[in-house]
């Protein structure tokens, strides 16, 4: 019997294809090409042999094939599911959209704030649940994970909190970012009342985060055996730089830090705890804010960086909205475009271009309406 | 019934009392211009102390061991405003509340400025108060303290403190996911820190998923309701005004846009 393909999966055979070649091509021969399809299309005002344009394809090409991607979830806040079955149904979305990611990413990182209260069932369930993602799981420490019991739990669980590893060419860091001065011995606080306090966001009772001297020790140690051209992808809970002390989106010591990233060539810091689309370019530097799925975050009063696509206000009707994961494709000289993946709304891409050339090129579609 | 006792014990309530102190036995000795109760002579303790005159002009009450009526608190002025009333009681065991007169249920309604009698500007109806009118003035005609009443510093201290006290109030309901009624363990401050993103200055407004006219009341309890997962509040339920003062006092000097959105 006669094999018939659908026009769709002729579409993309041929697309397919014709990228390989592009691909296969060197700059040259490349303009060759284009030239020669955009002269068939001016002097017979026909359509080229492909389907598709050419000329405009090549915008596109340079990220159509990235070196690899990972996927990114974080800020799951997971409370006992008997008790909050709505946060236990976001990250089960989170992981069946990586499940469905085709190709598959490389790994998932896991952003940090897998539970709400530190507590070991909350932490446990988190396991649990993550232990249906198909790719591997690296997992990162929020502050919700480690103030009841200081990491206790978690190291059982999860081993490290900091660590390094390559991967295809690109150094990568998780850092341990949200360690707090001791704000509760003079108070006789019991833990509870600690994690209680460092989980509120607009109390002025809690220190600030920061990597810390040790911290930065290691970092430090781990960077001067890496090459300084080797790409760098550093993941830390809390953003690296300072956007908001009042509500802690802020690391106290991330001058010093950034100081350390300086010397490389291509740096990526991600980071969670935001729960929003964030964006920032100091330096070397690319920041990512990545989406929480438990709930999304009203931007800061103030110290927004400026290359930030905001997202409009979610609507508060919609348990989903403004919520999400993500996934980063790593260009081929080692930065990262990054995919809002926004549930109930369009997924937004974020090229690392767009952070290199300050807000140049390739801006994203920004929303019209306010993100307040 | 004496009108003369009841406008006195009604002037009693409305005072809440802490306007007397130590100072009341001048007052009371100064002849005024009512021919009433002029003889009243508050005797002074001999220890310093406070000394509280009940408005029938003959009830006095001296507070043990208190110098400063400022030191008195909520709760000891409730217990001195009960032991007055108590004695008045005593004294008068037929007194009974005056109706209230009809006439002033009757008041005649404010006459609408003419801003709301012309045709409706382009950019709506304000809701401003002509304040720049009021501005224009200075200089020449403002006056110094409150133009209505005679109050002092220490009254407006007290309202301060009060209105304050509510606020706070108000930032613990907002805070506490088991005053809230919350059966998911989740309170407002996790959506909306410093009552960030709740705008109560657009209120009253549509609110298309509700499909009506919404005040700020109403979408707190829908949140009540949907993330916290509780029972609503009832309209004049403390907590509810609780929190109404503080979303309220987190957006202060923000400009009025009521119906916006």
């Amino acid at each position: 019997m006669k094999h018939i393909k659908s026009i769709e999966t002729k579409h993309h055979e041929e697309r397919d294809a014709f990228f390989e070649g592009l691909r296969r091509l060197d700059r040259r021969g490349f303009m060759k090409l284009a030239g020669l399809s955009a002269g068939i299309v001016a002097a017979k005002s026909l359509i080229t042999p492909h389907s598709f344009q050419l000329v405009s394809v090549a915008d596109a090409a340079p990220s159509a094939r990235p070196r690899f991607t990972f996927a990114y979830i974080s800020d799951t806040h997971l409370y006992k599911k008997e008790l909050n079955d709505r946060f236990v149904r976001s990250i089960l979305r989170a992981v069946d959209d990586v499940n469905r990611l085709d190709p598959q990413p490389d790994f998932v990182l896991f952003g940090g704030d897998l539970a709400q209260l530190g507590k070991k069932e909350e932490l446990d369930l988190g396991r649990e649940i993550l232990k249906s993602v198909k790719a591997p799981v690296r997992m990162m420490v929020g502050e919700h994970d480690w103030f009841l019991d200081m990491g206790e739990h978690w190291r059982t669980n999860f081993g490290e909190p900091q660590y390094s590893f390559d991967h295809k060419g690109v150094h990568f860091v998780t850092l341990l970012s949200v360690n707090e001065k001791d704000f509760w011995t003079e108070r006789g606080m019991t833990p509870e009342e600690r994690m209680q306090t460092v989980a509120g966001l607009d109390n002025g009772v809690q220190s600030r985060f920061e990597v810390g001297a040790a911290g930065r020790e290691w970092l430090k140690q781990d960077l001067a055996r890496v090459d300084k051209k080797t790409p760098l992808i550093v993941f830390s809970h809390s953003p690296l730089y300072k956007y908001y002390r009042p509500w802690n989106f802020w690391t106290e010591d991330a001058d010093e830090i950034q100081a350390l990233l300086k010397p490389f060539e291509n740096v990526t810091v991600i980071h969670g705890h935001t729960h929003q689309m964030l964006s920032n370019q100091i330096g070397n530097i690319q920041f990512h804010g990545m989406l929480s799925t438990a709930w999304p975050w009203p931007y800061a009063p103030e110290g927004l960086p400026s290359l930030t696509v905001q997202m409009n206000r979610a609507d508060p009707f919609s348990n989903f909205d403004g919520c999400g994961d993500g996934r980063f494709d790593v260009t081929a000289e080692g930065l990262a475009d990054k995919l809002y993946n926004l549930w109930d709304r369009d997924p937004v891409t974020v090229r690392s271009s767009y952070l290199a050339s300050k807000g140049k090129k390739d801006r994203p579609a920004a929303t019209k309406l306010p993100s307040y | 019934m004496n009108a003369r006792k009841t406008s006195g014990i009604v002037a009693l309530g409305a005072l809440g009392l802490l306007s007397l102190g130590a100072a009341s036995a001048k007052d009371a000795s100064t002849p005024g211009t009512s021919p009433a109760p002029a003889t009243h002579q508050v005797p002074r303790s001999a220890e310093g102390n406070v000394v509280i005159a009940l408005c029938d002009g003959e009830t006095t009450l001296e507070v043990k061991g208190v110098k400063d009526p400022a030191q008195i608190d909520k709760k000891q002025a409730q217990d001195i405003s009960d032991q007055l009333m108590a004695e008045w009681h005593r004294k008068n065991p037929q007194a009974n509340w005056d109706p209230v007169p009809p006439r002033v249920a009757l008041a005649q309604p404010p006459t609408p400025p003419p801003a709301a009698k012309s045709d409706v500007k382009k950019q709506g109806e304000s809701a401003a108060s002509d304040a720049a009118a009021v501005a224009r003035q200075k200089g020449d005609q403002e006056q110094a303290g409150h133009t209505y009443g005679a109050f002092g510093a220490r009254d407006e201290a007290l309202w301060k403190a009060s209105a304050e006290q509510m606020v706070k109030e108000g930032h613990r309901v907002f805070h506490d996911s088991k005053e809230l009624g919350s059966t998911v363990a989740i309170s407002c401050d996790m959506c909306h820190p410093d009552g960030a993103n709740t705008h109560p200055e657009t209120y009253p407004k549509y609110q298309v998923q509700l499909g009506r006219v919404a005040l700020l009341r109403d979408m707190v309890n829908w949140c009540i309701e949907n993330p916290v997962r509780g029972k609503p509040l009832a309209e004049d339920d403390p907590r509810m005004k609780a929190m109404e003062a503080y979303i309220f006092a987190q957006r202060k000097g923000v400009k009025l846009e009521y119906g916006k959105h």
